[in-house]
C-alpha cells in the first residue's frame, strides 16, 4: 500500500467531498436568501430595510467575494466530475432500464438541473440585483426601492413562469444534493438515514414553493 | 432440460457480437423455440450456441463458471439491467419463467473504459484484479493459525463484515452505474478488512490506496444514485461507500 505522501489529496472521494461540502453551504445561502425574501410580504420598506442593511455593510463584498468563491468550486468541481464519468463509459447502451429501487428523477438529472439553476442564476442577477434602480426614503434615509424593482419585474406572466420552473429545478436539484453530501462525507447510518433522505426531500419542496411564492405575490400586488 | 413442452417459449434475442477487442462489433438478431421457463439464463444462452454451433459453426461468448450465484463470473447487461430484472440475483441463477413467450431480451457485455470487450459478452475485469492487488489485503505475518476466538470481535461488526465480504466481484455495480464507478466493489473489500481488528491497523492507508488505484483504472466517479446497490447481485450496501470516503478522509489526515 502506498503511504500518503505520495498521494494527491484530490480523489474521486475527496472531489466528491468538495461538492458536498460546498452544496451544503450553498443550501445555506438559498435558505437565508428566501428568509430574508419573505419581508416582502410584510411591508416595502421591511424589505427596502433589509436590503439596505445588507448592501451598505462594507462587509458585503466579502461575503460576496466568497459566496462567489462557493459557487465557482461547486461549478468547476461538477464539470470535472461530469467529464470524467462521461470518459469512465465510452461506449453507451443500446438499452437501460432503471431498476426503480436506486436512481431517481433527482439524482440522474443532477448536471442538467445544475445547469438550469447556474443559467436562472445569471440571468437573476442581471434583471434583479443590476435591475432598474429607483430611489425611496426609509426613516429619513435614502435607499434603493429593491421592492418596486421586483415587483415590476413580475408584472411580465413569463418572468414569472421562468422563475418558478427555474427555482422548481433548484428544488430537484437540492432534494438529492442535500442528502448526497452527507453520503458523501461518510455521514451514513441506518438509523439517521432516513431521517436525512426525508430531510432532503423537504428541503427541495420548501424551496421549490417558498421561492415560488415571492413572484406570484409581486404579480398579483401590481404596480401601483 | 426437462419441463412441459407446451409452456415453451419463442424468444427474439438481440445480443452484442464483437469479435475482438479492436472489432466494432454491432447488435445482432436471432430468435430462439422451445425455451423451457425452467431454464436458467446461461442454460438459455448454451442452448443458443448449441443451435448456432450446428447452423453456423460460431457460438457467442461469455463468462461463466460455478453456475450457484458465488463465483462472480456471469455478467452480461440483460434488458438494461445488470444480471437482468430480478433483484438479489446472478445472471446464472436467473431463470427463464421470468420472461413471456415473444419477448424480445436485449443483452449486452459490462460497459466501461476500464473493462474492455474481449469477445462479444466477455469483459476484462483485471481492473479489479488491480485495484486488489494496490491494497486489499492485510499486511501482517499471521503466523500458525490461532485459535478461532483468540481475538474476540462484537457480532455487529462481524456481521457487518460477513455482508461486505459477500461480494463475489462481478461488476455489476460498474456496470449498472452511470458513471462506470467502482466504488461499491471498492469499498465493499474495505470495509470487510476495516471492520475487523487484523484489518483495522491499515484502514486509512488501504482505503486511499485502492481509491487512487481505481480512479487511476479510469473508473467514473460515485453520485449517490444507488442504483449499484439496487443491481447488486449480493445486495451491498450504500453504507459501505460512507465507510470508504471516511476512512479516506481519516487517511489523508492522519498519514505521513
Amino acid at each position: 500500500m502506498s503511504s500518503k505522501s505520495s498521494s494527491s489529496p484530490l480523489n474521486s472521494v475527496t472531489k466528491k467531498q468538495i461538492m458536498g461540502i460546498t452544496g451544503l453551504l450553498l443550501c445555506g445561502f438559498v435558505l437565508t436568501h428566501m428568509l430574508g425574501n419573505f419581508l416582502l410580504f410584510v411591508s416595502p420598506d421591511a424589505f427596502n430595510k433589509y436590503s439596505y442593511t445588507l448592501t451598505s455593510n462594507p462587509l458585503i463584498y466579502l461575503a460576496e467575494l466568497i459566496l462567489g468563491l462557493i459557487f465557482l468550486s461547486h461549478i468547476f468541481m461538477a464539470v470535472k466530475l461530469v467529464l470524467e464519468n462521461k470518459r469512465a463509459r465510452p461506449v453507451e447502451y443500446h438499452s437501460r432500464t432503471k431498476s426503480g429501487r436506486g436512481s431517481t428523477l433527482a439524482s440522474s438529472t443532477m448536471p442538467i438541473s445544475g445547469a438550469i439553476t447556474l443559467l436562472f442564476l445569471v440571468l437573476h442577477i442581471i434583471n434583479l440585483k443590476f435591475g432598474t434602480h429607483y430611489d425611496t426614503e426609509v426613516g429619513g434615509i435614502i435607499m434603493r426601492d429593491m421592492y418596486r424593482t421586483t415587483v415590476e419585474y413580475f408584472q411580465d406572466p413569463l418572468h414569472v413562469l421562468f422563475y418558478i420552473v427555474c427555482v422548481a429545478t433548484l428544488g430537484v436539484h437540492v432534494s438529492h444534493g442535500f442528502w448526497s453530501a452527507f453520503q458523501s462525507l461518510g455521514l451514513n447510518h441506518p438509523k439517521y438515514m432516513p431521517k436525512i433522505k426525508f430531510a432532503s426531500f423537504a428541503f427541495g419542496i420548501i424551496v421549490a414553493v417558498g421561492f415560488s411564492s415571492f413572484p406570484i405575490f409581486c404579480y398579483l400586488q401590481g404596480v401601483k | 432440460m426437462s419441463g412441459n413442452s407446451a409452456h415453451n417459449m419463442s424468444l427474439k434475442l438481440k445480443i452484442w457480437r464483437q469479435k475482438n477487442s479492436k472489432d466494432e462489433g454491432k447488435m445482432v438478431d436471432y430468435t430462439l423455440d422451445g425455451v423451457s421457463p425452467d431454464m436458467s439464463f446461461l442454460e438459455m444462452m448454451d442452448t443458443l450456441n448449441t443451435k448456432l454451433v450446428k447452423e453456423q459453426g460460431d457460438s457467442i461468448a461469455f463468462d461463466h463458471d460455478c453456475r450457484e450465484g458465488i463465483c462472480g463470473m456471469c455478467s452480461m447487461m440483460i434488458n438494461g439491467q445488470a444480471h437482468g430484472p430480478e433483484a438479489l440475483t446472478t445472471t446464472c441463477q436467473l431463470h427463464m419463467r421470468k420472461f413471456k413467450n415473444g419477448d424480445t431480451i436485449v443483452i449486452e457485455p459490462w460497459r466501461a473504459k476500464a473493462f474492455p470487450v474481449v469477445k462479444d459478452l466477455m469483459v476484462n475485469r483485471g481492473a479489479f484484479d488491480e485495484i486488489m492487488a494496490a491494497g486489499g489485503y492485510v499486511n501482517v505475518n499471521t503466523g500458525n493459525a490461532v485459535d478461532a476466538n483468540a481475538i474476540l470481535i462484537g457480532q455487529e461488526n462481524a456481521e457487518l463484515a460477513m455482508d461486505a465480504a459477500a461480494c463475489i466481484g462481478c461488476g455489476a455495480c460498474v456496470a449498472s452505474c452511470k458513471n462506470a464507478s467502482a466504488m461499491l466493489f471498492v469499498s465493499a473489500k474495505i470495509s470487510q478488512l476495516a471492520l475487523l481488528p487484523q484489518g483495522q491497523v491499515e484502514a486509512e492507508s488501504r482505503a486511499i490506496a485502492m481509491v487512487e488505484k481505481m480512479d487511476e483504472l479510469g473508473f467514473g466517479n460515485c453520485t449517490n444514485e444507488a442504483e449499484c446497490e439496487a443491481q447488486c447481485p449480493k445486495g451491498i450496501k450504500l453504507e459501505n461507500i460512507a465507510r470508504m470516503n471516511r476512512a479516506v478522509t481519516k487517511g489523508l489526515f492522519s498519514g505521513r
